[in-house]
């Protein structure tokens, strides 16, 4: 016979076989019926604060385990508070499975108390949705919400479940993988590449003088670094990795340029302009890398792999398009490279190009000014001592704005998975709590959040969760009581009109803040005081610390590419505006 | 609607068949998706088929908008989208059905009779100053048909959009069929 459940606890025990470990969330109305079971599950509830937390962490830490973050809200305020995280995840391909309480079938479409249509308004922001009608239902319909969220391009799917839904009786079962696959027709993502296309980018690669690896998030995504690894050394050609993939190739690595972007490194910005051949590897042509598409990489032939099809032809025209998950694609590219060399072929002579680019390398290495005694600190300054001062494979998480950009720019990342922020949605707020996540799924790893204090600001109640779940995030705050990535466009681009951009220099109290949340606040004015406070923040273990470094506030991101330019009118720092030719 | 014959010929337009599973929702996601990303649809009609489990979506698609490659390749990031066919004006027939209803004295009534048999239209409603026809036929012949009618004046029409299947005899060369395996992730 068959045993019966009630569609909450089938809901419970389906999350329990996708192997979930842990989810993060906050019970209403709706969804009360799945948190009774939830007492007697193997599976880790956090509770948060907020319910766009909930998401936030379920992001960090899928971001670091590439295990799907699951969050669990109740319906119409909860569920349109997921909306950003959602997004979020969508845009940055992040793996997610969202799940909300509805009103009871019978009053969906009544205005019912809490009642909002969540499946029509994340229709847009998640890779697939879905509303359950029918206990019954339930473990299918999980089922193919992880499938979804995990393979081809990863991404949030959400399950919207009626209140009723979660009380009504089922005959509990669980669908085999063949069940699942064919209940969903129209979904067979394709993995492996095409083999003449692999062998035709094969012949791209030798004969290419001024090649660039481009390497997006879809490398992570693929868990493809010690395959790219591999190629780039075959091929000796210099790697670009993008904000989503920082990480996946080791900054101290010869071949490595840093980031490309709008505030990339020179290197990085300028070889892929010159570049004669670009290997797009994950990576989907984004407006913050192309600068203005016409002027971008004018002269470079595209090889594009990715496993989305839509991204291929999206910005720009690929000269060979190859859909497939990078690492098989990357690994079938390294055996036709080796084949092609066997049978007597010659690859073009890429020394020039790299001592090309070892010159700007040399020329154009980030630039900013010491600070003077007695002035403000600077925040690369903080960059650089957080830096050389976390544990190897510490993971980094920021916010959105210019402390990410310096952190992207200043950390060094040497390992795959350690790097979190918010690159496709810019979501300010998103460092907090994707820290607190990415803590919960790496709990042996140091995890410092790199933070604005406009961005701390947004979700910073959350580390009342962290203190009380015992999750030892570390939080540094730039704070340079502006909302700094504004000010500098209103500096550079709004005649240095400001408007409604200043925080306020004394209000919060963040050590006041955060020791009321039951974390360690340290404040930092002077440069000579911030080794010391960082040496104290990495000796904590035991709960949450918050050090609000005062920085300097008309501090500017460089170099930098202004929105809709072509990627050739890159700004420098002033230092370097002297030999600007040499990048010609 | 604007202009003549406003598909088939006019390389604007172009048809796509898409089959999808018959499930709630599946109109809305199509309709949302071309509405985010900016791509019109000149037509568009939906209805089950013979099989229980799909429906099929004939869109005409207005390609000023964005590149047909682009447009099919989201609509297969859908998953609920099962498979999408173009049709090629040339090698499929098409259909669509006009009613109207044209306003007619009754010395003229006649006239519409005939012109109505000329066209092989149908009455489907008769009045006291009025007159309810419908037409099914090439999306041409229902410009034509219209073109005629409006000398007398139409009080209010309905076109159902196009439909359109694979010419049988060529079918194997009539459309750019997208299998399942080449799906969106």
């Amino acid at each position: 016979m068959k045993e019966q459940l009630t569609g909450a606890q089938a809901l419970i025990r389906a999350l329990e076989h996708e192997n979930v470990e842990v989810m993060f969330g906050l019970p209403g109305g709706c969804i009360l019926p799945a948190y009774d079971p939830l007492l007697e599950s193997s599976i880790r509830h956090i509770l948060v604060r907020h319910e766009q937390g909930a998401g936030h962490m379920a992001e960090g830490y899928a971001h670091v385990t590439g295990r799907p973050g699951v969050a669990m809200v109740t319906s119409g305020p909860a569920a349109t508070n997921l909306v950003t995280p959602l997004c979020d995840a969508y845009m940055d391909s992040i793996p997610m499975v969202g799940i909300t309480g509805q009103v009871p079938t019978a009053a969906i479409g009544t205005d019912a108390f809490q009642e909002c249509d969540t499946v029509g308004i994340t229709r847009s922001i998640t890779k697939h949705n879905e509303l359950v009608m029918n206990a019954q239902d339930i473990p299918m319909v999980v089922r193919q919400a992880f499938h979804i969220a995990t393979t081809g391009r990863p991404g949030p799917t959400l399950i919207d479940i009626p209140k009723d839904v979660l009380q009504n009786s089922m005959d509990w079962y669980w669908p085999s993988d063949d069940e699942v696959l064919d209940s969903l027709p129209g979904y067979r993502p394709n993995v492996k590449g095409h083999t003449k296309m692999i062998k035709e980018a094969a012949r791209l690669i030798l004969a290419a003088r001024q090649p660039i690896l481009y390497v997006g998030g879809g490398v992570l995504k693929a868990r493809a670094a010690d395959a790219l690894r591999e190629l780039a050394e075959l091929t000796q050609i210099p790697v670009v990795t993008t904000l989503m993939a920082r990480g996946a190739f080791p900054d101290s690595h010869p071949l490595c340029l840093g980031m490309p972007g709008m505030h990339g490194t020179a290197t990085a910005v300028t070889a892929m302009q010159k570049s004669d051949l670009l290997i797009a590897l994950g990576s989907r042509f984004d407006d913050r890398v192309t600068g203005k598409v016409s002027g971008f990489a004018p002269d470079a032939k595209i090889i594009h792999v990715d496993i989305d099809p839509a991204e291929q032809g999206k910005v720009r025209r690929p000269d060979v398009p190859i859909v497939g998950d990078c690492r098989l694609v990357i690994e079938e590219m390294i055996k036709a490279l080796k084949d092609l060399l066997q049978s007597g072929e010659q690859q073009a002579d890429v020394g020039p190009w790299r001592s090309r680019v070892s010159g700007w390398r040399e020329q154009f290495p980030l630039a900013y000014d010491q600070s003077e005694a007695g002035a403000a600190l600077k925040p690369q300054f903080c960059l650089e001592k957080l830096r050389d001062g976390a544990p190897d494979g510490t993971i980094v998480v920021s916010g959105v704005g210019q402390h990410q950009m310096w952190t992207s720019q200043y950390w060094n990342f040497e390992e795959p998975y350690t790097w979190v922020n918010s690159g496709g949605l810019g979501t300010m707020g998103f460092a907090v709590p994707a820290a607190i996540g990415a803590k919960v799924g790496r709990p042996d790893k140091t995890v410092w959040a790199v933070d604005g204090d406009g961005c701390f600001q947004m979700t910073a109640q959350e580390l009342v969760t962290a203190s009380l779940e015992k999750i030892p995030v570390k939080i540094a705050i730039l704070n340079n009581s502006y909302l700094g990535m504004v000010r500098q466009w209103q500096e550079m681009f709004y005649g240095e009109r400001y408007s409604e951009v200043n925080l306020s220099g004394t209000l919060p109290d963040f050590v006041k803040w955060a020791e009321a949340m039951g974390c360690v606040g340290i404040r930092v004015d002077d440069p000579q005081e911030a080794e010391a406070a960082i040496d104290k923040a990495n000796s904590i273990n035991d709960r949450p610390v918050v050090v609000d470094f005062r920085v300097a506030e008309d501090e500017k991101v460089f170099p930098m590419v202004p929105a809709g330019q072509s990627n050739d009118e890159i700004l420098l720092h002033h230092s370097q505006n002297a030999r600007r030719e040499f990048l010609r | 609607m604007s202009g003549n014959n406003p598909y088939g010929q006019d390389s604007r337009h172009h048809v796509l068949s898409v089959l999808v599973q018959n499930r709630p929702g599946v109109l809305a996601r199509v309709s949302a998706l071309f509405a985010r990303r900016g791509y019109n649809i000149f037509s568009l009609a939906v209805a089950p088929t013979e099989h229980a489990d799909y429906s099929r979506i004939t869109i005409v698609v207005d390609l000023e908008s964005a590149p047909l490659e682009q447009m099919t390749k989201q609509l297969f990031k859908l998953v609920d989208v099962v498979r999408i066919s173009e049709l090629d004006p040339r090698h499929s027939v098409e259909r669509e059905l006009i009613m109207a209803t044209v306003k007619v004295s009754p010395e003229q009534r006649g006239q519409l009779v005939e012109l109505t048999n000329i066209f092989e239209a149908k009455i489907l409603s008769v009045g006291t100053d009025a007159l309810t026809v419908s037409l099914d036929g090439s999306p041409s012949a229902i410009d034509d048909f219209m073109t005629a009618l409006n000398q007398y004046g139409i009080v209010e029409s309905q076109r159902t959009g196009l439909v359109a299947l694979p010419k049988l005899d060529r079918a194997a060369s009539s459309r750019t069929e997208k299998s399942p395996q080449g799906k969106a992730s």
